[in-house]
């Protein structure tokens, strides 16, 4: 591997322990009670209109997205830039249904998807089913984190074996989750401001400056493999890469904002207007991510990748060397020490935030439901600090110990079984129509469905559904969700039925779902 | 408005454009080519750009004309 870059080290340090301050700091910002769970777990519900877009822009625009994305499109081309109709489509979704999320949430005091769904069914099963849900598909998440990081660092020349290795992660991890024991989800809403910035610059500076070095975007794609330029058109009897394409964008759509982090995101917002206005301002950072996915070509256009200095890096990371290699080659070592700041810090503030909600969801959901009915504001929030702690300690010895293919398939698996909880979810905050016992065997139907599904793909996204000689490859997570979907609605007249009623109580009315 | 406003969390013909954004950018046959090119940049590419910023004035269009 290459020398270490001591000026670009220098300032990634540097603006690391900065915001490692600010984490610490955050605790003071807005003060509340950090012994209340809304408090720590939410910041308060108190963050307005420019606070939520920078935080939730930090939390859905991880540092591993801008990692993956671009090195995506650098190996498989077209295909990446299915992140941008993604991040397009979720807008209105968060408009219209995550609205009404937030003011059922706000009107009952719910901190978690499983508040809501024990208050709106009384089916502590079904929130049970909903929370353990959200919590393994979270773990790998940050799993995924990490490999963000640890790109960088590698990519900053420090290597060696063993615990040294290991040592700048282990430092990063220990102060990330100092921080987020101490001041809860202001920390990372704060950081958010700040690494956002810094990616905002890198981007803006890397579509202008790179294409000017290599003679414009006109030569960039010039030097991109013809089958990598654009989707292959279908052949017969089959949609092929449209149907994929469009699948994973809806399908990763419907599930972005049925996780744990992006949901608390969301309810740490003041109003249900802060939400409908960011769903007109976050699209900024779809637009950024759009840019940046352009950089995989970039990339084969400068030919980094055929570089004798970065072979080790791409020997040892893959594609997700890419984008770090690029900006080494492309930049002087000041900037790449912005850039790499923006990167790292990037992958600290959604890690944040998703132990934090894990943390909600067992705190409210399992310890709560199951073990302590009713323990004092203190205790409670004392509880999720804990758990914090555990989940990212999880999430480190996971990617020291296990191979970081496994956190990738695993995230893939997170994604298939999240979307599981739609019908419950997101169709509970617009009916009751559902007996709750219904939706609870098309969740684990369709969970099963989907893992066997990927399984059967060897862990790919996409199945190649037959139906009649004709093939239609789409997103596993949508095609098990309809499955999903229509068990819950053939089942619930019959459970109707057969005397399992419904839960008595509904705590919710409809006056609740909006303003 | 009066209309939107009296039915509160219902429907509003302005959403609508929602239903746009989702059509365009779930229809990939649409935008697959490379021309005509923008700058250099492929049409597949430049395109879906340019709908992330129609998609948000529709969206801040439906933001100011249905109130809560």
């Amino acid at each position: 591997m290459q020398q270490v870059n001591w000026i670009a080290l220098g300032i990634f340090v540097a603006l690391f322990g900065f915001v490692s301050w600010l984490g610490f700091a955050a605790a003071h910002w807005r003060k509340g009670d950090l012994d209340q769970l809304h408090e720590w777990g939410l910041g308060g519900r108190r963050f307005g209109t420019l606070i939520t877009w920078f935080l939730v822009g930090g939390d859905v625009y991880t540092a591993y997205t801008f990692i993956a994305v671009p090195a995506l499109a650098f190996g498989a081309g077209a295909i990446a830039f299915f992140a941008v109709p993604y991040t397009v489509i979720i807008y209105p979704i968060l408009f219209l249904v995550f609205r009404r999320i937030w003011h059922v949430c706000h009107k009952h005091g719910y901190i978690t998807a499983g508040d809501f769904v024990r208050g709106r069914f009384g089916n502590r099963w079904l929130a049970l089913a909903v929370t353990v849900t959200g919590i393994v598909a979270t773990m790998p998440y940050i799993a995924l984190q990490l490999v963000g990081i640890q790109v960088v660092i590698g990519a900053l020349g420090i290597s060696g074996t063993g615990l040294v290795a290991d040592l700048p992660l282990l430092i990063a991890f220990v102060v990330l989750a100092a921080f987020t024991y101490s001041s809860g989800l202001r920390a990372p809403a704060s950081i958010a401001v700040v690494k956002d910035i810094l990616i905002y610059a890198t981007a803006l500076a890397a579509v202008v400056v790179i294409p000017m070095h290599l003679g414009g975007f006109g030569k960039i794609f010039a030097a991109v493999p013809v089958q990598k330029l654009l989707l292959a058109v279908p052949g017969p009897n089959t949609t092929g890469s449209y149907s994929a394409y469009a699948t994973l964008a809806l399908g990763s759509a419907l599930a972005l904002f049925l996780y744990p982090h992006t949901l608390t995101g969301i309810l740490s917002a003041s109003s249900g207007h802060a939400i409908r206005r960011n769903a007109a301002m976050l699209p900024g950072y779809t637009f950024m991510l759009g840019l940046l996915a352009l950089l995989g070509f970039f990339v084969i256009a400068a030919g980094v990748d055929k570089l004798p200095e970065y072979a080790a890096g791409f020997k040892q990371f893959g594609n997700n060397f890419a984008v770090p290699a690029l900006l080494l080659h492309s930049f002087p070592s000041w900037f790449v020490g912005i850039a790499f700041a923006a990167i790292g810090i990037g992958a600290l503030v959604p890690a944040a935030i998703m132990s934090i909600a894990a943390a909600n969801l067992y705190t409210r959901n399992i310890h709560r439901e199951f073990i302590n009915k009713n323990p004092t504001p203190k205790q409670e929030s004392h509880i999720a600090k804990l758990v914090s702690l555990i989940v990212k300690a999880g999430a480190l010895v996971f990617i020291l110990f296990v191979p970081t293919q496994y956190a990738i398939q695993l995230q893939l698996l997170g994604g298939i079984w999240i979307i599981q909880t739609l019908p419950t979810v997101m169709l509970g905050a617009y009916t009751r129509w559902f007996n709750s016992w219904a939706l609870l065997v098309g969740w684990a139907v369709g969970t099963f469905a989907g893992t066997a599904m990927a399984v059967a793909t060897k862990l790919t996204p996409t199945f190649p559904l037959a139906v009649s000689g004709h093939t239609f490859p789409g997103y596993t997570a949508v095609y098990t969700v309809m499955l999903n979907l229509v068990i819950a609605v053939i089942l619930t007249p019959v459970f109707n039925a057969m005397g399992t009623r419904r839960a008595p109580v509904d705590e919710t009315v409809p006056a609740d779902y909006h303003a | 408005m009066i209309d939107a406003q009296k039915k509160r969390g219902g429907w509003s013909w302005w959403y609508l454009l929602f239903v746009i954004q989702f059509i365009v950018a779930l229809w990939p046959p649409f935008y697959n080519k490379v021309d005509p090119t923008l700058i250099g940049i492929p049409f597949f590419y430049w395109f879906q750009l340019f709908w992330v910023i129609v998609s948000a004035v529709f969206t801040a269009v439906v933001y100011f004309a249905v109130s809560e």
